[in-house]
């Protein structure tokens, strides 16, 4: 049952991305196959916009998507684990801007 | 108004008769694109053509359930599954078997080009606002279908070898069957008169153009233009395709009428 990719007739894989506002970032939907990129959007259209989910869509080749490894999840992402300061909510607001609103 | 061949006097029983023309053509080929679920050449096309088929079925029913409430029938249902093939009036393009993707695309292709124009003079001319209102909203979804089944045709037709004589040959055949498109009996000009449809051939022009531009980028040759055309669909005069696909899709509403979903 292996196949070698010279052999792969399926189409590429792309992922898609949607807008759900305007103004509101683009988030991943999931991936669909497709020849070219016309017929990419138009699958996402008639996979992932079926109800009423956003305004706009990206699809990106997924081939062409540059993953994180999970052996980088420790470095990349523990360091922020005590840090709670680089969070907005660390800090209380000051009486004078509460006062302003 | 159920047999095909009064002509209709009010302008009430000229809508009937127009909402009915519009919605055959479109629950036939709805169901006979609905053939493919499951059968898709790959997933994401299967869904494709699934959605396209419920979009022609579900504005067959929008315009079967205005008729039924001009005429005090029950529901759309009477429409869709009373009738016998003698009293449904799509044009034969719509009813002739599912044939192979590149047929399907051809057919769906051909039969929203000419939706696309016959709904825009529409949706200017209709003063009846329910009418028009539902052909608003179906004109949104008719150029989704244009836009997919013409990009489908560029791709069978500039594509393999194998591609572009599938899409070759499903042109050749179901060109005869374009003709009923343009045609126009006396229940049109009623309605024409009444405000209520448009004379097809001011834009046979256009579609022709579109269809043709469509063909020519897809490197295929445009079929003759001149040969013989078929007709008599809109009359009842069936081909023998139609009473088969409508024993499958009426035989449960009529043989357990009271059926429900449970």
């Amino acid at each position: 049952m292996t196949k070698n990719s010279s052999e792969n007739t399926e189409w590429p894989l792309w992922e898609v991305f949607y807008q759900p506002k305007d103004g509101k970032p683009f988030e991943h939907a999931g991936s669909v196959h497709a020849p070219d990129a016309e017929l990419a959007l138009q699958n996402a259209r008639d996979t992932y916009a079926r109800r009423n989910e956003g305004i706009a869509f990206w699809v990106v080749p997924s081939d062409q998507i540059v993953a994180s490894s999970p052996e980088d999840q420790g470095p990349f992402f523990d360091p922020a684990n005590d840090k709670p300061y680089r969070h907005p909510q660390f800090y209380s607001v000051p009486r004078a801007v509460k006062k302003r609103k | 108004m159920s047999t095909f061949d009064t002509i209709p006097k009010t302008k009430q029983e000229a809508l009937v008769e127009t909402l009915l023309r519009l919605a055959d053509d479109r629950l036939i080929l709805g169901h006979r694109i609905s053939e493919w679920a499951g059968h898709g050449p790959e997933l994401e096309e299967d869904l494709a053509l699934a959605n396209i088929a419920l979009d022609m079925i579900g504005h067959a029913s929008a315009l079967y359930t205005y008729a039924a409430e001009l005429e005090g029938k029950a529901d759309e249902d009477h429409y869709a599954y009373f009738r016998d093939d003698i009293d449904f009036k799509n044009i034969a393009l719509c009813e002739l078997p599912r044939g192979d993707f590149a047929f399907t695309i051809a057919r769906i292709f051909l039969f929203s080009t000419f939706s696309y124009f016959l709904y825009q003079k529409l949706i200017d001319i209709v003063e009846d606002e329910q009418f028009n209102g539902m052909l608003q909203k179906h004109f949104k979804e008719i150029k989704y279908h244009l836009r997919h089944s013409r990009e489908w045709v560029l791709r069978l037709g500039d594509g393999t070898d194998e591609s572009h004589q599938r899409a070759q040959d499903a042109f050749n055949e179901i060109w005869m069957y374009t003709g009923e498109l343009f045609n126009l009996d006396e229940v049109d000009q009623v309605a024409i008169q009444k405000n209520l449809f448009v004379d097809t051939l001011d834009f046979r022009e256009e579609w022709e153009k579109l269809v043709v531009d469509t063909l020519e980028e897809a490197t295929l040759n445009v079929p003759d233009m001149e040969q013989y055309m078929f007709s008599g669909s809109r009359q009842g005069r069936h081909t023998e395709h139609l009473g088969r696909l409508l024993a499958e899709m009426q035989f449960l509403r009529r043989s357990y009428p009271d059926a429900e979903w449970k």
